[in-house]
């Protein structure tokens, strides 16, 4: 940016560049060679101020008092780790870590933040800024360059004997090819698919082994305690709990299987609820289930409001209306919560008598 | 120039401006916006200690919205104003006036919870509180003020809380929003025995836990859960409402990277300097 990169006498004003100073009104430019001696030729008026030499003796006595406290700070984390914080051989519960990170954190703390004071004393009040000018040159290589490099590379090709032998060319070529190829073998890693298993939850399993046993269907029992619920047991209108199916806690393999087994029961006054067709038997004298899993991205969709009956999932929002079969209300999720049929067996237990008809949770690849 | 002139042009009287506007704001607001803390305090002394002096204080704290036989009110769309009362029960009577929520000053999307207030207020007030709940149970059952039992599991009581309670009240127990303006209160202040009446009651929009679903045994688990977890200290000094990343995140980028961004401007913004000719 300066007149005697391209030898022309004549001023000229370039683009400015982001982050440069702006050129002054006047347009004149710094050239190139002249010694910098005052700043207010290069880019206009400035407020700046003149240091002197008083005020530079007490900006370094500044510095220097912020880099001693620093220092100390540095100093006193290793006597308080050694010293204090190990004392009587360890941490001894979370009061003493309590009190230890804080220390600790606190003299670092200090120890970065005087370093970092001083510094900045340092560069604002003591270093004066002349302005800086470098030279950009042109960013390709001289015409002799080039051509060097291409009668080299071209002389290497020919001692290399790589045009005038073909066997080591193409096994070369053999050579290299799987490691290109490898990566697109890796891909097999994002399997295997899941097949069928994203399509059916542990409701099934259960249903069809106490089927096999001549019940009507699996119990259900409170996640946590495992207790079995009569329909007279779970009686107050506004109730909610989550339930499973009797037994998966046993199965090997028992958090997956619950994961996608999460279910609410709700309790909804009988003549409030509005049966979707053909699942008018699916709920006992208002008592609802529906799966837990949000069939938005899957989270636990369980904050129910007894006054409104609805649900909602606590990560996006979305709303089910539990009294008409889950129905999509609000937010992102596009289809209802499942609904889980169930009955009461002779003894008076809630039972599940069936799987739920649709896969629970998120869309998936396969369910098309 | 005037001193006043030369202040407002130093590089940092703009922040100083935000700022002190930003506090007049809150202070103006807090000023303006409605107390919870001065509800109606209606009563005179009762002296009666019976079902007499119960309703003598319906009749004076709660008549005026629940109906002088409690039956409740509703507006012209049939809709509730307040709610029947009759078969609530002891516990809803204890847990509403007990929280300072019932009487309420307005009818909103929710009841807050606020200071308890005489004639409720105090040892006095406790037992106008029973003679309350004597008389509403008077006019037709419901469940009673339940006795928690102690020692609870913490273990099965956190596994209880994460299933049924987390969901909106939060795994530590901090609360959360609902929809429409309604929210689930934190429990860092709720006694036991008010938390086991919320679910055996299930107060405004919480559904109802009863004793048949989740035992005696098992609110205490949750109960212990719930206090055990609010006595726990934060090992890494203020705990942000222990909500996890959300806050953590909206303090580290808010107040930290903002501090750290003004302080690259203030070390930036160098003015340049020459040396002193000497």
């Amino acid at each position: 940016m300066s007149e005697s990169n391209d030898g022309s006498t004549e001023p000229t004003t370039p683009k400015r560049v982001i982050g440069t100073p702006a050129p002054a009104e006047s347009g004149t430019l710094l050239t190139s060679g002249t010694e910098v001696t005052d700043v207010d030729v290069v880019v206009g008026p400035q407020p700046g101020y003149e240091l002197d030499e008083a005020g530079a003796k007490k900006a370094e006595r500044i510095v220097a008092l912020f880099f001693i406290i620093a220092g100390l700070a540095g100093l006193g984390f290793m006597v308080y780790f050694t010293g204090w914080s190990g004392r009587d051989g360890g941490m001894h519960g979370i009061e003493r870590a309590q009190e230890s990170n804080l220390w600790l954190g606190g003299l670092m703390t200090l120890s970065f933040l005087a370093t970092g004071i001083g510094v900045t004393i340092w560069v604002r009040r003591l270093m004066t800024s002349a302005p800086i000018e470098q030279e950009r040159h042109e960013l390709s290589s001289t015409r002799e360059d080039r051509d060097y490099f291409t009668a080299e590379a071209k002389q290497g090709a020919l001692d290399s004997g790589l045009t005038k032998r073909p066997l080591l060319r193409r096994t070369l070529l053999f050579a290299a090819a799987p490691l290109g190829l490898a990566p697109l073998f890796l891909l097999r890693d994002l399997g295997p698919l899941p097949e069928k298993k994203l399509r059916h939850t542990y409701w099934g399993e259960a249903v069809r082994k106490a089927k096999e046993e001549g019940k009507q269907g699996v119990r259900i029992v409170v996640d946590g305690t495992n207790a079995p619920l009569r329909a007279s047991d779970f009686n107050s209108p506004g109730g909610i709990i989550t339930v499973l199916p009797e037994g998966i806690e046993a199965e090997h393999d028992a958090l997956t299987l619950i994961a996608k087994a999460t279910t609410i029961l709700i309790n909804i006054p009988n003549e409030q609820i509005k049966p979707v067709k053909g699942r008018e038997n699916w709920h006992v004298n208002g008592i609802i289930a529906y799966s837990k899993v949000c069939t938005h991205v899957g989270c636990p969709a369980a904050l129910y409001e007894q006054t409104t009956h609805h649900i909602l999932c606590p990560c996006h929002q979305s709303t089910f209306d539990a009294t008409d079969g889950a129905k999509v209300i609000f937010g992102p999720a596009h289809r209802p919560l499942p609904q889980l049929p169930i009955a009461v067996d002779a003894e008076g237990y809630l039972i599940a008598t069936a799987d739920y008809p649709e896969p629970i949770g998120p869309s998936f690849w396969e369910r098309g | 120039m005037t001193r006043f002139t030369a202040w407002r042009r130093r590089p940092w009287a703009g922040y100083a401006v935000v700022l002190a506007a930003l506090a007049a704001i809150g202070v103006i607001y807090a000023g303006f916006s409605p107390s919870t803390d001065r509800a109606e305090a209606a009563g005179t002394q009762a002296q009666a200690q019976d079902l007499a002096n119960g309703k003598t204080l319906f009749n004076q704290n709660c008549a005026s919205c629940h109906g002088l036989n409690a039956q409740g009110t509703k507006d012209a769309k049939g809709n509730d104003i307040a709610p029947s009362l009759i078969g609530v029960g002891a516990a809803s009577v204890d847990f509403q006036v007990g929280t300072g929520r019932m009487p309420a000053m307005t009818s909103g999307a929710q009841v807050p919870r606020k200071k308890v207030v005489a004639p409720f207020a105090g040892v006095e007030g406790k037992k106008n509180i029973e003679d309350l709940a004597a008389f509403i149970d008077s006019l037709g059952g419901g469940p009673a003020v339940p006795a928690v039992p102690a020692d609870g599991d913490v273990a099965l009581g956190g596994k209880l809380f994460r299933t049924n309670c987390a969901q909106c009240h939060n795994f530590a127990g901090m609360g959360g929003a609902l929809t429409g303006g309604k929210y689930a209160p934190d429990l860092l202040e709720t006694t036991p025995t008010h938390i086991y009446e919320a679910m055996l009651t299930g107060p405004q929009a919480m559904p109802v836990f009863n004793d048949t679903t989740l035992t005696p045994k098992d609110k205490a688990a949750i109960i212990a859960f719930i206090t055990q977890t609010r006595a726990e200290p934060n090992p890494g000094g203020n705990g942000l409402g222990r909500l996890g990343p959300v806050s953590e995140g909206l303090a580290g980028w808010i107040i930290g990277i903002g501090l750290l961004v003004l302080a690259a401007m203030w070390i930036t913004a160098k003015k340049p300097k020459k040396l002193k000719k000497t």
